[in-house]
Formats: structure tokens, C-alpha cells, sequence
């Protein structure tokens, strides 16, 4: 408590400040968000980034929407069908004006493909989701159709990345035009107002939403990266809601009669990537004696079963993340797409680690560093540190380095690591893509294990991911992804954690919807009654 | 005795050669942290989405200019250099010196700011201690500047944002409020709004600077109580107020005014706590952000500022001297400064 006498000083020097603050008080349908990371553009197809995407879901629209599970739900297309393996047709929403007025039609859906690729200077375009496709045909204002050289059984998922600009605004627009709002024209419930790098965007309430209106009229997205700050920010009422509320205050704010807390199970994985890459010793693995070894350990999958069973995922999500994770058995919890309900998360055993170490010629372990970024995922330090001491209980020798972001990550690229500390959002909401990336034989000229830095490969587990991609049939389909996940799993392709649990916390009088895809949305945001 | 031509000339010839080494040293500059931030990482890690396939990385690199080896890379900035362009950031795309240049008022103001406050109340505050080293208001002043040293900015910082936003709620607890725009720049400094944002950042950002002032002072004052020249005034007869305003104050006031400026630069440059916890638009923010996400055209070009800035302040504090003790001539101060 504050004594009275330093209350009552404070009082006398601060209250003509305080009571000019207060003039700038909200009005109650205006509100103000705290956002972790930074936006940095307004463009729709300059940045593929989650927080220039989530933002960009209040002003564009998709032909397609993730719900809340990252289910594919209509959106600016009200159905989607395969004409045949290599032809999509779809239906336009009728009646959808863009916030200028004018009528969004299939050469706005046209133009967007056109433009995608072409944006000058992008860091990480959104070609990507595009590149499939190599004929567009406009049937009729409201039918397009859209042709691809392979079958393409994601294409829907894709276009759910790919925001619809109008063709009016966007022709001659370069991406500061749409920073500076000339051209940052959607069919979205939110209107752009201002944007500030590293500081706000500011959105209005777009009245004439064909989903209907919105119960804000004045949205205020403030970047706030310092977590303490966020909370503040939300204690003080200076913002109505903030994401990722840090570990260490969670349980407090739950508590908190003025507050409600959410929190859902994410898309991220935190997992473990084993150099599989050399014969020899992989970086930093060494024999007892801190001498490289003939045979690389890691490829042995006695060796990779050995190190998943030594993990007590179960302490680490306790303990470390206080809760808020849950133990991993595969890329994506099993409520997704392609996730096979038979995975369980690997057992606490290390008698059996031992022993299974010893079966493969270490009866007395052998020596590694263990390596991850610090400050990237949620509590990462933590849980390396926590790895290191099960790996000592079944005789391995560790240590443990953590680099920045930006260092880690292109080291990690370069293979100069043996066991590396890593995560993966799948942004598409289905196990085939993440499988995909991570553990596909490496071969970037067709987009397979791009990210695969444990270089793990099995041609069998290839050839039915391969077989998956190219079929149609939705449950098929997932029978194979399925099949492929539980081989790929029980050969330790990689060694799952934890899934990350996002969090969100807002003032009293709100309810958050809370998402998988760990977007912060205004319009997930209502009064609570 | 110089004759005042002399003097000019001295002090002409100097600047010039002050100018010179600042170039060399810009230029040094800038090849190390060229070197440093390229040794560091790759910043296509982290700008590309993971999704993305090789081609779509390879297009980046190529876009970025990345592709090409250092040096190469180091002549393209040089020669955008002279003319005054120090490239485009590569997360925003936008070129860096603007976006430095549009948070730079931020951190100015606030900096100005919190050295007024700490100038303010530091001087007559260490003044007092030092006259009455021995009285129980000169003692709590002292121990209030030891705490105003040891106290960890954020953990102050956190603390007056809990005490005046969450408890009083008298205080916003973020942002830089309403700005008025003044000769191109935006302040925050003349709207009531703006006054009660900048308040809490300023004083956070203060407290450290205003222990340093009032030790110096004190120190300064109580060296200067024992010498003749104050014996002699006090002799003579004159008012104390008139011995402590003129002849103390005045003799105290060089190694305060070196640190004054050395601490102004410093302020500008490494405001970076201050101005997260307070989520304050500074430039200190931008280049924590760009250092984090590889963003070297920003990061280069934020320290070209910042080494020009403190090249800018000691070149003043040099002149300043030389007005405020006649002794110190321009000609010969560069070899004691240590600059």
C-alpha cells in the first residue's frame, strides 16, 4: 500500500497532469489492442509474415477463411469444387463492394494472381501460394477457374493465404501506397486510417460489410514488444486486450477478477531436428573422451528413440511452461488435418533410453552440445536447459548454447549444429505440408524438405507423402497423411516436444475467441454480456 | 595573450581538422559494422517465410543485393553514401535515413526532456549538498543519488508505470500522446496529452544523468569552497549567494558541462530500455528491432547518425569550454579532451 503522505505529494504535483490525461478518454465502442510484433506493411502480398497477416485479415478478405480451428470456410468464394484433377472452378460472393464502393468481381481475383509475384523488393513473397497455378480463366463476373500443371490438392488452403486487392486501386500501386492507405482498399469489415511503422495501425469500421457490422467503431493496434509493457498497458486500461501474456504472469492474471484470460492450443511445434547429415560425428557430437566418432549416432534410430524416451515432456510442460503447452506426439495437435489419433506422445523412460543406447554401441552415452535460439519461441532457454539435465541422467554429456534469432537460424541452416532446438507454425493447418517441409528427403528444386536440417530421409515415407499430395479425394488423402506421420514418428524423424498455447488476456467487458493460428483479430473481439 | 584574429583563425583551422578525422571516422565506421552485421547472420533466415522454396529464396537474395560478395556490396553503400543515400531498409522497404529521421524527434525530445530534468533539479541540488555536506537534507540527497545509480532503469521504469498507470491511473502507460507539428518536427511537449506521455519516460530516462549532476556538482563545490579565490571573495565581504552563484558555480561548471554533452549523446543513442518499457516511438526501439531482424541498411545508418550526432556535441562542448574559461584556448584543447 502507498502511505498517505507520498499519496497525498503525488497528488499535489501530478493531478494537472492526470486530469488533462483523462480528456483523452475512449469512447466505448473505440478500443485499443496491444500487439507483440511489429506490421511492417500495409500491403497485403509485400510481407508474408503472421503479424502482416493477421493484421491484413481486418482490411482483405480471402477467397477462403480459417476459422478459429483454421477449418477452410467461405469467404469471398461461397463454393469451391475440383472440375477434375487439374481444373478448380470457383463461386464468387455477390454484392460485396469494396470500401470505396466500387463491385469486387473475378478480374479483381484475376488481377490479385497477376500481382502477387510481382511486388518489387518483397522479403518473403506470397508466390509461393501462387506459383500453382498457370492459367486463369473468368467464366462470368461471379465464376473463375483455375487451371495447375500437377495436381494440386492444396490449392484451396493457399488461396486462403492470398489476400483479394481491388484491380481499380492496385494496378498502378506500388507498396508505399498501400502503406500510406491511397491504395490499401479491401472488401474487409475494417477501413484503413493510419499506419505507423514499429508504433499503430489505426482502422475504421467499414458500415456497409457485406458479413454484417462490427461492434467497434475505431480499432487502435498498438505494437507494444516488451511483455512487462503489454501487461501494464492492460492493468492501466491504456489498451482492451493483449496477446501472448507471459508465462511467469499468467496464473495472477487468471485471477484477476477484472481480467479474462484465454488461451488455446496453437499450430507451433517445438521439436528437435538431429544432424543426420554426415557419416561421421555431426557437429558438436563427440565420444567420451571429446573425440569425433566414426558413425554418426543420430542416424541410427536406436539412438533417436533413445533421446525422445529420455524426455519427460510431460515436467517440461509442468514446470517450464507452467502449464501452458501440451506434450507433442506429431507436427500438429490431433485436431487438425492429416494428424493420426493412434501417435501418443513418447512415454518418461530412461531405463529404456539406456538400455536402447547401450543396443546401439553407447553403453556409456557419448558427448553433444545442445543448441537452440533464445527468445524466439516461448521460454526456449528453459526447455533446452531442462533437456540437457534428462540427456545427463542417461549418461550423455551435455552442454547447452543458445544464440540470438538472428545468428541462430543461419547456422542452423548451415548444418554447423548436431541437435538443434527448433519450431514450426504449419500456417495451412494440415499435417501433410509441415511433414513436408521438415522431413521429406531434402530436394528444394520441388519444394521438399526445404526445411528438413536434420537431413532425415526414408524413401518409403517419401513416396506415400508424395502419393498424398496428389490426392484428391479428401479422405483418402488424409488416410495417407496419416500413415505417413505414424511411420515417420516411429522412425524418429524428428523428436516432438510440445505445441505452444497462445494466450491472450483482455480487460473485463470483453470476450476473445481464442485461435490456433495465433492471429490477434478485432473481429474475434466482442462484449461479453 | 592571442589577439582575437588569432583566435578565429585557431579556431577555424581546428574545426576543419576536427571535420576531417570525423570523416575518417565515419568511414571506418562503417566498414566495421558492414562487417560485424554480415558476420552475424543472414538476414534472408529471417525475413523469408519458412514455407517459401529455394527459387523464392534466391529471389530475395538476389533483390536484396545479397548475392554479391562484401566488398561489393560495401562499394554499392559507399557511393549511395556521398549523395546522401544510405539505402533502402530491408524489412520496410523504405529508405533507412528517413526512417530514422522520423523517429529521431522522438528520441531528441525525450532525450531534451530528461537532461532538463535532470540539469534542473541536479545542480541545485548537488550546490546544496555540497555547501552543507554535513546537514541531514545533504546527506538524503546523496543517499537518493546512490539509489538513483543502482536502480535498474527498467525496474524503475516498470515500477512508476505500476504506481502512476496501474494503481492511480493518472498517467497513460505507453505511446508518445498527441503531437503538435513545430518547424517540421512533431512534440509532444506542448499538448497536455502529450505532457502527461512524455512525463514518466523523461524522468526514468532523468534519474541517472540527475545522480551524476549532483555529484559532480557537489564534488566540484566543496574542491572550490577550499580554494583561495573564494577565501578572498568571502574576505572581501561578498554575499555568499554572489560567491556560490559566480565564483563557485562558474569554476565548477567545466567537467559538468563535458559530461553534460557526452551524457546528451549517450541519452539520444541508448535510450533503447527506457523507450521499450514505454513502448515510446524512438529511434532507440528501431534499432533494437532492425539489430534483431538483420536490417542492415537501417542499423548502419541509425550509428552514421548517432557517431555524427556525438562528432556534432563534442565539437560544441569544445567551443563551449573555451567561452566558459578564457584559459582553455581551442588550438590545444583537442589533445587533453580525449574525444
Amino acid at each position: 500500500m502507498i502511505p498517505r503522505l507520498i499519496r497525498r505529494l503525488a497528488v499535489l504535483l501530478l493531478a494537472p497532469l492526470a486530469a488533462l490525461a483523462t480528456t483523452g478518454a475512449l469512447a466505448a465502442r473505440d478500443i485499443s489492442i496491444g500487439l507483440q510484433a511489429a506490421i511492417t506493411s500495409m500491403d497485403p502480398h509485400y510481407h508474408n509474415l503472421s503479424p502482416n497477416n493477421s493484421m491484413m485479415q481486418h482490411v482483405f478478405e480471402g477467397l477462403i477463411r480459417r476459422d478459429e480451428n483454421q477449418k477452410l470456410v467461405p469467404g469471398l468464394a461461397v463454393s469451391w469444387r475440383a472440375v477434375d484433377d487439374l481444373t478448380w472452378e470457383f463461386k464468387l460472393r455477390k454484392n460485396v463492394r469494396f470500401h470505396d464502393g466500387t463491385p469486387f468481381t473475378a478480374e479483381d481475383v484475376a488481377f490479385t494472381l497477376k500481382r502477387v509475384p510481382n511486388v518489387p523488393n518483397s522479403p518473403s513473397s506470397f508466390a509461393t501460394f501462387t506459383k500453382p497455378i498457370v492459367d486463369v480463366k473468368i467464366v462470368d463476373p461471379h465464376t473463375i477457374i483455375f487451371k495447375t500443371s500437377t495436381p494440386h490438392v492444396l490449392l484451396p488452403s493457399d488461396l486462403a493465404s492470398v489476400m483479394i486487392v481491388s484491380r481499380l486501386h492496385g494496378e498502378k500501386a506500388a507498396t508505399e501506397d498501400y502503406n500510406s492507405g491511397k491504395a490499401c482498399i479491401g472488401t474487409g469489415p475494417y477501413k484503413y486510417v493510419e499506419f505507423v511503422p514499429n508504433q499503430r495501425v489505426v482502422l475504421k469500421a467499414n458500415y456497409g460489410y457485406w458479413g454484417g457490422e462490427e461492434p467497434w467503431d475505431k480499432l487502435t493496434f498498438k505494437i507494444l514488444t516488451n511483455a512487462a509493457a503489454r501487461v501494464a498497458a492492460l492493468l492501466s486500461g491504456d489498451v482492451q486486450m493483449i496477446e501472448n501474456v507471459p508465462t511467469s504472469d499468467i496464473a495472477k492474471m487468471e485471477k484477476d477478477k477484472n481480467l479474462s484470460v484465454v488461451s488455446k492450443v496453437s499450430n507451433r511445434v517445438i521439436y528437435v531436428h538431429l544432424n543426420q547429415s554426415t557419416e561421421k560425428s555431426p557437429p558438436f557430437v563427440f565420444d567420451k573422451s571429446g573425440k569425433p566418432m566414426e558413425k554418426n549416432p543420430f542416424r541410427d534410430v536406436r539412438v533417436r528413440k533413445a533421446l525422445s524416451m529420455a524426455v519427460n515432456r510431460d515436467a517440461i510442460v509442468d514446470r517450464v511452461m507452467e502449464k501452458k503447452a501440451v506434450s507433442a506426439a506429431q507436427l500438429l495437435p490431433d485436431i487438425f488435418y492429416g494428424t493420426s489419433k493412434k501417435l501418443k506422445p513418447t512415454k518418461f523412460d530412461p531405463e529404456g533410453a539406456k538400455k536402447l543406447l547401450a543396443e546401439a554401441g553407447y553403453p556409456n552415452g557419448f558427448a553433444m552440445t545442445l543448441h537452440g535460439p533464445a527468445g524466439r519461441y516461448i521460454n526456449d532457454d528453459k526447455v533446452i536447459q531442462a533437456l540437457a539435465q534428462f540427456y545427463s541422467r542417461i549418461g550423455i554429456d551435455t552442454k547447452v548454447e543458445t544464440f540470438p534469432a538472428s545468428v541462430y537460424f543461419t547456422r542452423a541452416t548451415n548444418l554447423e549444429f548436431g541437435y538443434m532446438l527448433l519450431g514450426w507454425g504449419t500456417e495451412s493447418g494440415e499435417q501433410a505440408s509441415a511433414m513436408r517441409s521438415l522431413l521429406a528427403t531434402r530436394d528444394p528444386a520441388k519444394g521438399m524438405g526445404v526445411n528438413n536440417r536434420g537431413r532425415y530421409t526414408n524413401p518409403a515415407f517419401d513416396k506415400l507423402l508424395e502419393q498424398a499430395l496428389v490426392t484428391m479425394d479428401d479422405k483418402k488423402r488424409e488416410g495417407l497423411i496419416q500413415q505417413a506421420a505414424e511411420m515417420v514418428m516411429g522412425e524418429v524423424g524428428l523428436i516432438p516436444l510440445h505445441y505452444e498455447v497462445s494466450t491472450w488476456a483482455a480487460a473485463k467487458g470483453f470476450k476473445y475467441t481464442p485461435r490456433t493460428d495465433q492471429y490477434t483479430l478485432a473481429t474475434s473481439l466482442k462484449p461479453s454480456k | 595573450m592571442l589577439c582575437p584574429d588569432a583566435n578565429i583563425r585557431n579556431m577555424t583551422e581546428y574545426i576543419i581538422r576536427r571535420l576531417m578525422q570525423s570523416g575518417l571516422v565515419l568511414v571506418a565506421m562503417s566498414v566495421l559494422v558492414f562487417a560485424g552485421v554480415y558476420a552475424i547472420g543472414n538476414p534472408v533466415e529471417l525475413l523469408v517465410n519458412p514455407m517459401a522454396d529455394e527459387a523464392e529464396r534466391a529471389r530475395v537474395i538476389a533483390s536484396l543485393g545479397l548475392d554479391r560478395p562484401l566488398w561489393e556490396q560495401y562499394l554499392t553503400f559507399f557511393k549511395g553514401a556521398l549523395t546522401g543515400d544510405l539505402g533502402k531498409s530491408f524489412v520496410f522497404n523504405v529508405p533507412a535515413v528517413g526512417l530514422i529521421l522520423q523517429k529521431l524527434p522522438a528520441t531528441i525530445e525525450l532525450a531534451f526532456c530528461a537532461m532538463f530534468i535532470a540539469i534542473l533539479f541536479g545542480i541545485p541540488l548537488g550546490l546544496w549538498a555540497g555547501l552543507r555536506p554535513d546537514s541531514i537534507p545533504g546527506k538524503a540527497i546523496m543517499a537518493g543519488s546512490i539509489l538513483g545509480f543502482s536502480l535498474p532503469t527498467f525496474w524503475v521504469g516498470l515500477l512508476l508505470i505500476m504506481f502512476f498507470s496501474v494503481q492511480l491511473g493518472w498517467l497513460p502507460s505507453n505511446g508518445r500522446g498527441d503531437t503538435v507539428n513545430v518547424f517540421g518536427f512533431e512534440v509532444s511537449f506542448l499538448t497536455a496529452d502529450g505532457l502527461s506521455h512524455l512525463f514518466m519516460p523523461a524522468l526514468n530516462l532523468a534519474l541517472f544523468k540527475l545522480s551524476l549532476i549532483i555529484r559532480l556538482t557537489r564534488a566540484g563545490t566543496r574542491e572550490a569552497l577550499l580554494q583561495d579565490y573564494v577565501k578572498f571573495a568571502r574576505a572581501k565581504g561578498l554575499k555568499a549567494s554572489r560567491v556560490v552563484g559566480v565564483h563557485v558555480l562558474k569554476n565548477i561548471m567545466i567537467p559538468i558541462v563535458t559530461v553534460i554533452g557526452l551524457e546528451f549523446g549517450s541519452v539520444i543513442a541508448f535510450a533503447i530500455v527506457t523507450e521499450s518499457i514505454f513502448a515510446w516511438p524512438g529511434t532507440g526501439k528501431l534499432l533494437i528491432d532492425s539489430i534483431t531482424s538483420l536490417d542492415r541498411p537501417v542499423i548502419v545508418a541509425y550509428l552514421m547518425i548517432i557517431v555524427t550526432l556525438f562528432i556534432v556535441i563534442n565539437l560544441v562542448v569544445d567551443i563551449l569550454y573555451s567561452v566558459l574559461d578564457p584559459r582553455v584556448r581551442l588550438g590545444q584543447a583537442q589533445g587533453q579532451g580525449g574525444h
